[in-house]
């Protein structure tokens, strides 16, 4: 039997899962969805964001939701050369950390800088959203972040 | 920056969507292939096992017995007998079919394998083990290489089968 009359299809096998997402959670996809960022203060005053129901090297309790970002600076980046489907972005884009303006962890999200000879470790950036009538309240709220200032390096 | 949303009516968020999903590029093979394409022109393909003589449709390629390519190409008759059935009561998602129906095991004749398939025309109190059954197929031009091109099959006026010709197949 020649290849070209054995058969091939397309076959997608999906869980359509949703889940619960907290009070903490919840507060930072519904600022999201607002178009803001929000972190929470952990031990000794410091922000964390994304935030979390425990301090990570407490165990306690957080605190309140703070407002951070909306700029923030890029502390390691992977430049995604050849995006895949399931990718946020259909062009070249940078997997990043930014640390957002007063917070004390860093967000893993993606850099839309145009190019790896334009993004560096330090480098600030600052947040794009979706419009408002997109945002469903989830990470895909932020198309990406971009250089301050737009232009780039 | 951010543009600030107006108060939002939906309330806070407290769900997330979060689908698993994976993308394959299925090929059933070379024999289930010709199978396949087999149904297409609404014929059943079987292969014969060139050392038990067992005919197995869909073929798989090989013999499970034996071990050995199964190359010898069987058409098989358009009519069988049901070997075991199950009458579905339950809803479930992804249903298709409505409720009840009856998912027969169906020895084709000539097969020794029997496979599923739909039975309709019958009330699903008459059902029964032996019953002679024909295969009634999708109108021509919505033949597609697929078992959805097998409609369903339907009774038979014809005398039931005797045990001993399928109770090697339950």
């Amino acid at each position: 039997m020649p290849d070209s009359e054995v058969l091939h299809a397309a076959h997608r096998l999906e869980y359509p899962y949703s889940r619960s997402v907290g009070p903490v959670i919840g507060a930072f996809l519904t600022g999201l969805r607002d178009g803001r960022l929000l972190g929470v203060t952990g031990a000794g005053g410091s922000v964390i964001v994304p935030p979390t129901e425990y301090d990570p090297t407490t165990g306690d309790d957080t605190g309140e939701m703070v407002e951070v970002g909306p700029g923030g600076v890029v502390e390691s980046w992977a430049w995604v050369a050849e995006p895949q489907a399931k990718h946020p972005l259909a062009t070249p884009f940078a997997w990043a950390l930014i640390r957002l303006d007063g917070a004390d962890t860093a967000l893993l999200h993606v850099v839309d800088s145009g190019g790896p000879d334009r993004l560096a470790t330090g480098d600030r950036v600052t947040v794009r959203f979706r419009p408002a009538a997109e945002r469903i309240g989830a990470m895909a709220d932020i198309v990406a972040f971009v250089p301050e200032g737009g232009a780039g390096r | 920056m951010t543009d600030q949303a107006p108060t939002d009516e939906r309330g806070p968020v407290t769900t997330l969507a979060t689908p698993i999903r994976l993308d394959f590029d299925f090929t059933p093979g070379i024999a289930q292939s010709k199978f396949l394409r087999g149904l297409e022109q609404g014929r059943f393909l079987g292969q014969r096992c060139p050392v038990c003589t067992k005919v197995y449709v869909p073929s798989r390629g090989s013999c499970p017995t034996d071990g050995v390519a199964t190359t010898d190409p069987v058409e098989l008759s358009h009519s069988g007998t049901v070997t075991t059935y199950c009458v579905v009561n339950v809803p479930f998602q992804g249903q298709s079919i409505e409720i009840p129906y009856i998912c027969a095991q169906v020895l084709l004749d000539g097969a020794n394998v029997s496979f599923m398939g739909l039975l309709q025309e019958i009330p699903t109190d008459q059902i029964r083990m032996g019953m002679r059954v024909e295969a009634v197929w999708v109108e021509p031009d919505e033949l597609t290489p697929s078992l959805a091109s097998v409609k369903y099959f339907r009774p038979k006026s014809e005398a039931d089968a005797d045990y001993e010709t399928y109770k090697e197949y339950l």
